[in-house]
């Protein structure tokens, strides 16, 4: 299985699962931070964005359908909300307009710490009209509660940026339960390589964890960017599409910058609506089936009139399978 | 979302540096690492160095990029 | 759908859609229903375009060059020569003169180098704050020189797919231009146009031809190969990507192959046409690099592949939505 939405969507775009030997499947597990977002989380935004407030997120964030509008859609409609590249333009974007501005923090560890960052600068800089609405989530308790049910899985190719941050010690706990891992970079013959890594493992019924990216990531990996993502942040239990509640497994604001957390800056009221019936992502993103298996793939669910979420991100399964076949 | 792009870090202001490649600069924050210096070769994600490649490293990414393209 | 959404306007199957759901029900004139943004009419061919690029001012060009290449394009990838053409301005309240002489002086230059004349122009100010400084439409009659139409009902498997350059560059410029997404850095936009190029290859059988703008190589490639009997397969190795273009697509998570171009053509030839083609490409500035990208074949009808690096396959899908807005 892969865990990294970015390696989901290289495999498919240099169509590695067709180079795969027989007997060798690759699963895509739940690597997409916007595609684990629950539902709710785009109806808290899309509340904010409705009472005014300057929205400033990812671009993948605006297509995702919530319960019964998009951040596309509020924009249409008035709204302002603007596509960043870097949780320190929408500081700048607080910084000029002088409006409350809200930045949708999502991601996992590889971008956790930047935006921890931010939020630090925007202390410094006196600025008292940002704040951040949470939705980050860390990959090892997701890997955890993965693999507490039996999966049929023998190995993971284990995120190569997410590595960079927590290191590969992180991962060591796979091997109590005779799983071994592969850190991999993100091209083709990095891909190619780590695969063949993780079946030599298996064939000789070994179980490592083995760093094949060691240009970014180190044993330990990037203990100063932790130190500011844990000055910032805390772990809390958090809701994964498809996983469920997941102990330990998001992040929030800690007490101590409420002024930075947008849930204790603002009253956020939503309504929501039940859940797109049909919709599989939770499935998808366990591993269970392949995206076409859902009922709405490609036929009422595709990129250009997206349901669920793993069809909108650049980085679903969904998406990538439509795009790349 | 994992996207991470090698740079090479021209300029130092503090907490921030402009990183360039290929002839394109951008200002990120390397508030992230220790000990960053000019000429270092860095990962960028969401406008922020997360890693320090070495020069051989740096360079066998690019030629991965640069492979099956024919101007500079 | 009760709002047009900017993804409507990129080009890709969302801008389809919005033309097939709402435009088609009012203007469904055949002509019109044959190709839309160019008509063949008896003895001419008469094409219309608009332009809001931002910046109005890029490396290479500026919304002037733009307005003249764009419409000149749309002309000659019928096989036409332009021969006039009509301009109109609307012009935001407050927009600086200098910069509107700049603009002229450019498209001035832009109708010497494609032979194109300015027959007809109008001109309208509205109120600050509601035009971005300065949108320009401009339409264009040509007359058909080539002897057997562009027609994508005779291409067949077998022909092959020539560009006539490096692909990506002019998207991947107006976004450098815009410093958006904090990267700054010059790389010139291939806006040129056509004509001159495209002449070279009068005595040939061009089955299909196309400048691969708002949704780049792979919105025409789609375009050739939706509902046809044939596929259209293109080669990875051989697509000529510039290094810098790569680099943008790489940092911001684009797809190269969806990136506007402004200055190049995509055409189709039979097999045994394409050394001539790329012989008599090549003889001309805009076509020093022209290359075989792929071919038409009988697999995988109705769609576009790719072989990849890796010796694998993949498909190519159509954009969907805004890549980049206002890029032309």
């Amino acid at each position: 299985m892969e865990v990294c939405g970015t390696h989901t969507v290289a495999i498919r775009r240099f169509g590695l699962q067709r180079l795969l030997p027989a007997g060798v499947k690759l699963v895509s597990g739940p690597g997409c931070p916007v595609c684990v977002t629950p539902d709710s989380y785009i109806d808290e935004a899309v509340a904010l964005a409705r009472q005014g407030v300057v929205i400033a997120s990812f671009g993948d964030m605006l297509r995702v359908p919530g319960s019964r509008s998009s951040l596309e859609k509020e924009r249409a409609a008035g709204a302002d909300i603007r596509a960043v590249y870097s949780p320190l333009d929408a500081l700048q974007i607080a910084a000029e307009t002088g409006r409350e501005t809200v930045f949708l923090a999502v991601g996992f560890e590889t971008t956790a710490p930047g935006i921890a960052a931010a939020a630090m600068k925007a202390l410094e800089n006196k600025l008292d009209n940002f704040s951040l609405l949470t939705a980050l989530r860390l990959v090892p308790p997701a890997l955890k509660a993965l693999i507490a049910v039996d999966t049929g899985l023998s190995g993971f190719l284990l995120p190569g940026h997410v590595s960079a941050i927590i290191g590969r010690k992180a991962y060591d706990f796979l091997l109590q339960h005779r799983l071994s891992g592969v850190i991999s970079g993100f091209s083709a013959e990095d891909i190619i390589s780590s695969l063949l890594l993780l079946l030599e493992m298996h064939n000789k019924d070994i179980y490592k964890i083995l760093n094949n990216y060691p240009a970014a990531v180190r044993d330990s990996g990037n203990e100063k960017s932790r130190t500011v993502l844990a000055e910032v942040f805390e772990p809390v239990d958090a809701e994964w599409r498809g996983l469920g509640f997941i102990a330990g497994s998001g992040l929030n604001v800690r007490p101590a910058y409420a002024g930075l957390d947008s849930r204790r800056r603002f009253t956020i009221k939503t309504e929501s609506a039940s859940p797109q019936r049909g919709c599989r992502c939770g499935d998808v993103l366990r591993g269970l089936i392949d995206p076409p298996a859902c009922p709405l793939f490609n036929k009422a669910c595709r990129p250009d009139q997206p349901l669920g979420p793993c069809m909108v991100s650049s980085e679903g399964s969904c998406s990538a399978w439509v795009t790349y076949g | 979302m994992c996207l991470a792009v090698p740079m090479k870090v021209v300029e130092i202001n503090g907490d921030m540096a402009v990183v360039e490649s290929a002839g394109l600069r951008r200002e990120v924050g390397i508030m992230l690492l220790s000990n960053v210096k000019l000429n270092d070769w860095v990962l960028i994600h969401a406008g922020f160095a997360i890693t320090k490649l070495t020069k051989k490293q740096a360079r066998e990414t690019l030629a991965i990029f640069a492979e099956g393209q024919f101007f500079g | 759908m009760d709002k047009v959404l900017l993804a409507h306007g990129g080009g890709g199957s969302k801008s389809a859609e919005l033309t097939r759901r709402v435009f088609q029900r009012f203007l469904h004139d055949p002509l019109l229903l044959e190709m839309d943004d160019a008509a063949r009419l008896p003895g001419q061919v008469f094409s219309t375009d608009s332009f809001v690029v931002k910046p109005l001012f890029f490396p290479g060009g500026d919304i002037g060059r733009l307005a003249v290449c764009g419409t000149v394009n749309d002309l000659a990838v019928m096989g036409a020569e332009p021969l006039y053409l009509s301009i109109a301005f609307i012009i935001e309240e407050g927009f600086s003169v200098m910069q509107l002489e700049k603009i002229l002086a450019s498209i001035a230059r832009a109708c010497r180098e494609s032979g194109a004349r300015i027959v007809c122009a109008d001109t309208k100010v509205v109120e600050r704050g509601k035009a971005d400084g300065i949108f320009i439409n401009t339409s264009g009659i040509g007359r058909p020189l080539f002897k057997k139409p562009v027609q994508p009902s005779r291409v067949r498997p077998g022909d092959v797919i020539l560009v006539n350059g490096p692909l990506g560059l002019h998207g991947v410029s107006v976004l450098t231009a815009r410093g958006e997404f904090g990267l700054k850095g010059k790389i010139k936009s291939d806006v040129a146009p056509l004509w001159g190029l495209i002449k070279k290859c009068r005595s040939l059988d061009i089955p299909f031809m196309r400048d691969p703008t708002r949704g780049g190589l792979a919105q025409t490639l789609n375009e050739l190969a939706q509902g046809k009997k044939f596929g259209v397969r293109i080669l990875e190795s051989e697509l000529p990507i510039p290094r810098k273009v790569a680099a943008v697509c790489d940092l911001l998570g684009f797809d190269p192959l969806h990136v506007a171009n402004e200055g190049k053509v995509v055409m189709v030839v039979a097999r045994r046409d394409a050394a001539k083609a790329l012989k008599m490409m090549r003889s001309h500035l805009l076509g020093k690099d022209a290359r075989v990208i792929g071919e038409i074949t009988s697999e995988n009808p109705g769609r576009v592949t790719m072989a990849t690096r890796t010796g694998s396959e993949r498909i190519v899908m159509a954009p969907v939505g805004e890549i980049l807005p206002r890029i032309c």
